[in-house]
């Protein structure tokens, strides 16, 4: 029981936008979290990584309670996520993006750089290494040098995702990763999420492309109206008659 | 060497303003990379240069000791109101730091130990030119630094993106928080060493203008390295001066020029004139893909 | 209680200066997201073009009044073209445009220094005849009246255009979302220079009324308004135009009565700005404002 989701409630202005969510991921898995637009996923993601509080019930990451701790301390227990609607930093370049996910884990001292010592530049040379091999990972690193802000809309994506590995996340939250990509790009993505769990990252991915889903999680949770509609592999959830219903209406 | 000593005997004061202004440029600089538009420097500089004035003349404090007080008292009063201040942003944050300007300067006027109105007078003459541009340098050397140690990535991430810089780990009230108090304590410095120089000091340097002119210098210069804003400083301090020495007597004119410039800077030259001086321009010019803007110091 | 009577016409008059320029102000905030800091500096302009017009073109009041009403919204019309359509299509606009306002008020500034002089002047002798009415130890003068009159019938019919007509309906559309005003047909561009034109002329009347109840105009006459300006409509809700109003008459009130209650004008301005403060720290949306106080 790696991520644990206990009764999570949140509303917003009197509108419930997480209703007693509850279900967990296991470790070194990939789980899916799907449901209609508006069902609640992206603010879920929200409260694991911490930018927004659940008004009531509680998150265990390793049975240890996260969800009152703010965004940057949980980032430090080595969760990382990428977002919808990409937030990069337009104006640094792809590998500049990537050195900036390495907060926390790469020194970058204050003294040392003032008396120029030696162990600055060995520093800095093994930071830009990690750094390329996150963009290598995301399959971009030909863009190292490029402005993000000039990048495809495919390849912004995986810069995220790259930004995201800088951190060496133990739990990866994926929201909606793939969107806009082409099949190509996809293929790939697919082959870097499962090597991810190969070397024991767990993975909360969140996703329209439902072929995409079905594919890699071993698990998934259906969302509707804020409220967990059900969890279960994918063989289940398919034709589980409720998650039918809510994605294709009332068949009247 | 007898030309350098009559050049500085023409223009010594002017080569002691362009240093205090180009410190009071960096103290903003500081600020600005965290992407926090504070117009409370010049307030800060006021209490630096109000605060070391008086140990000073009162209390006959040694002078580095009383600069170094100053300072604190305007980091101090920076991370008393930075809480508040901070959690607010763009537009509201420059005029929240605008009333809080305010109020110091209206303080300075009421109160008998600043000497009202009429500023306080008497203070001795302290700062010397080697003093100014020592901290200046010093100044320009830490802040280059900073810029590629984990405070200036942390700032340049926050200034790019907060929400995505909070993901990632970065503490961004701590970190906001240390852009504005360090900003503080800088431009606490140059009040105190302007207070040093000129042996007296009123309330009216300190408001709403002084602060706007601490924007420009970093508008004008450009915030993409250390050495924008004291080229905004030296320009903009400057140039008005050249001008006199030109003929142009007018006041107004000499004003008008500052604000075209800015417009024009702005307008067609938003990066700041330094941008046009750095590696990455000049680079791309020749045809080469720039390096990392961040990581070169 | 006459004292009290008195503090509150004086405040109310001044205050319905305050609101009249605060709308200003916030017209141009809430259409274009934008902090117009060169408002002061047609504010001095105004009214310094209403006293030439007295004195070296010998007009009437009247006659002035209305002129450099018009010459304040032909400025604007300048300031729009000058220094903030070239900016438009910027991501950072309201940055860059508050930069650019700060240029033009410069520029504005140093043209009012180069061609009046930075002397303090004075409307001509009998300009205009005053009257003084007393009501036991109250006094009111008809100059006050008639300002306050003028301020509330500009914000009258401002509410009424923004309200009722096709125009300011273009006006609100725009001020909630320009890609949308857009795709609707309307003509975007010209309804920002008609935003520009008619806050700039408000705070050109603003200015010619100041300057006729205080008796004296300088170029930097516009410096203790500004400030005060951007409290009243951080107050009054920024973008919300009866927010202004209120704002203002709210603020002239309260300046009033700390003079009175403390005996010194000294700390006014103090207690002014550390209510802005107060305000920014608790409900930065002030009384009526859209609630836009942490832009993502």
């Amino acid at each position: 029981m790696f991520l644990q989701f206990e009764e999570i409630s949140r509303s917003f202005g009197g509108v419930s936008a997480l209703s007693r969510v509850s279900f967990c991921v296991e470790a070194g898995t990939i789980h899916g979290l799907i449901g209609p637009n508006g069902s609640g996923k992206t603010t879920l993601i929200n409260v694991v990584s911490g930018l927004t509080g659940p008004d009531s019930g509680r998150l265990l990451l390793e049975g240890r309670a996260i969800h009152r701790l703010p965004a940057y301390r949980i980032a430090a227990l080595g969760v990382a996520r990428t977002f919808q609607n990409i937030r990069l930093f337009s104006n640094m370049t792809c590998l500049d993006n990537v050195i900036a996910g390495q907060h926390g884990r790469v020194g970058r001292a204050l003294f040392p750089r003032l008396l120029r010592l030696p162990s600055v530049r060995l520093e800095e040379r093994q930071s830009r290494e990690d750094a390329m091999s996150c963009l290598a990972r995301a399959g971009i690193e030909n863009r190292a040098g490029a402005v993000a802000g000039s990048l495809s809309y495919g390849e912004r994506r995986r810069l995220e995702i790259a930004r995201a590995l800088a951190l060496s996340p133990r739990l990866l939250l994926l929201d909606e990763p793939i969107a806009g990509m082409r099949q190509r790009e996809i293929e790939e993505m697919e082959s870097l999420f499962r090597s991810l769990v190969e070397a024991g990252v767990t993975i909360l991915l969140i996703e329209h492309n439902m072929p995409f889903i079905m594919r890699l999680c071993s698990s998934i949770t259906v969302l509707h109206f804020g409220e967990t509609l059900t969890t279960g592999t994918p063989k289940e959830v398919a034709v589980h008659p409720e998650v039918i219903e809510a994605y294709l209406g009332v068949r009247g | 060497m007898e030309y350098l000593a009559q050049f500085y005997a023409v223009y010594g004061s002017l080569i002691n303003f362009i240093g205090i202004n180009a410190i009071l440029a960096l103290s903003l600089y500081v600020t600005l990379s965290a992407g926090q538009l504070s117009l409370g420097n010049a307030a800060f500089a006021g209490i630096g240069a109000y605060a070391s004035g008086i140990l000073t003349m009162n209390f006959n404090v040694p002078y580095p000791i009383s600069v170094a007080a100053g300072a604190g008292l305007s980091a101090i009063t920076a991370l008393v109101i930075g809480m508040p201040v901070l959690r607010m942003r763009g537009i509201f944050l420059a005029m929240a730091t605008l009333a809080f300007g305010e109020v110091v300067r209206i303080a300075a006027v009421n109160m008998d130990i600043t000497g009202g109105a009429q500023g306080l007078v008497g203070i001795p003459c302290k700062t010397t030119t080697y003093i100014i541009y020592g901290v200046l340098a010093a100044t320009t050397y830490f802040l280059a630094v900073l810029r590629g140690s984990k405070i200036g990535w942390s700032l340049a991430g926050i200034r790019e993106d907060e929400t995505a810089a909070m993901v990632m780990g970065i503490n961004t009230s701590y970190y906001k928080t240390l852009a504005f108090v360090l900003g503080a304590f800088i431009a606490g410095i140059a009040g105190a060493l302007y207070a040093h120089l000129n042996f007296i000091v009123t309330p009216g340097e300190f408001g709403f203008s002084a602060a706007v002119q601490l924007l420009v210098y970093n508008i004008v210069g450009g915030t993409q390295s250390v050495y924008g804003p004291i080229l905004g400083a030296f320009i903009l301090t400057a140039l008005p001066e050249a001008l006199r020495g030109a003929g142009v007597t007018a006041g107004s004119l000499r004003l008008g020029v500052n604000g075209v410039i800015l417009l024009l800077v702005i307008i067609y030259l938003p990066n700041g004139l330094i941008f046009y001086l750095s590696k990455k321009y000049l680079s791309k010019k020749a045809g080469r893909s720039g390096g990392t803007v961040q990581s070169e110091v | 209680m006459a004292v009290l009577l008195q503090q509150l016409i004086n405040g109310l008059f001044i205050g319905s200066v305050y609101g009249l320029f605060a709308v200003g102000y916030t017209l141009v905030f809430g259409v274009l997201d934008i902090l117009n800091l060169a408002h002061a500096a047609i504010f001095t302009l105004g009214a310094l073009t209403a006293l030439w017009l007295t004195t070296a073109g010998a007009l009437s009041i009247w006659i002035a009044f209305p002129l450099a009403t018009l010459v304040s919204g032909a400025l604007g019309l300048v300031l729009d073209r000058v220094a903030f359509a070239p900016l438009r299509r910027r991501a950072d606009s309201n940055l860059s445009g508050l930069i650019s306002s700060i240029a033009m008020a410069i520029i504005f500034e140093s043209a009012a220094l180069g061609i009046f002089g930075a002397r303090t002047v004075r409307f001509p002798e009998g300009i205009f005849i005053n009257r003084v009415w007393r009501f036991g130890s109250v006094t009111v003068t008809s100059l006050q009246v008639e300002i306050v009159l003028t301020a509330l019938a500009l914000m009258l019919a401002l509410t009424a255009f923004v309200r009722h007509t096709r125009a300011g309906r273009a006006i609100r559309a725009v001020a909630e979302s320009e890609r949308t005003a857009r795709l609707l047909g309307i003509n975007v561009d010209g309804v920002i220079a008609l935003t520009f034109f008619i806050s700039s002329a408000l705070g050109g009347v603003a200015g010619i009324l100041y300057g006729l109840y205080f008796d004296a105009l300088a170029p930097d006459m516009g410096r203790s308004i500004e400030l005060k300006g951007l409290a009243v409509i951080v107050l009054g809700g920024m973008g919300s135009i009866p927010g202004a109003i209120l704002g203002g008459i709210a603020f002239g009130l309260s300046e009033v009565f700390t003079v009175a209650l403390t005996g010194t004008s000294n700390l006014r301005d103090a207690v002014a700005f550390s209510v802005l403060f107060a305000i920014l720290v608790l409900k930065p949306s002030g009384l009526l404002g859209r609630g836009r106080a942490r832009e993502a």
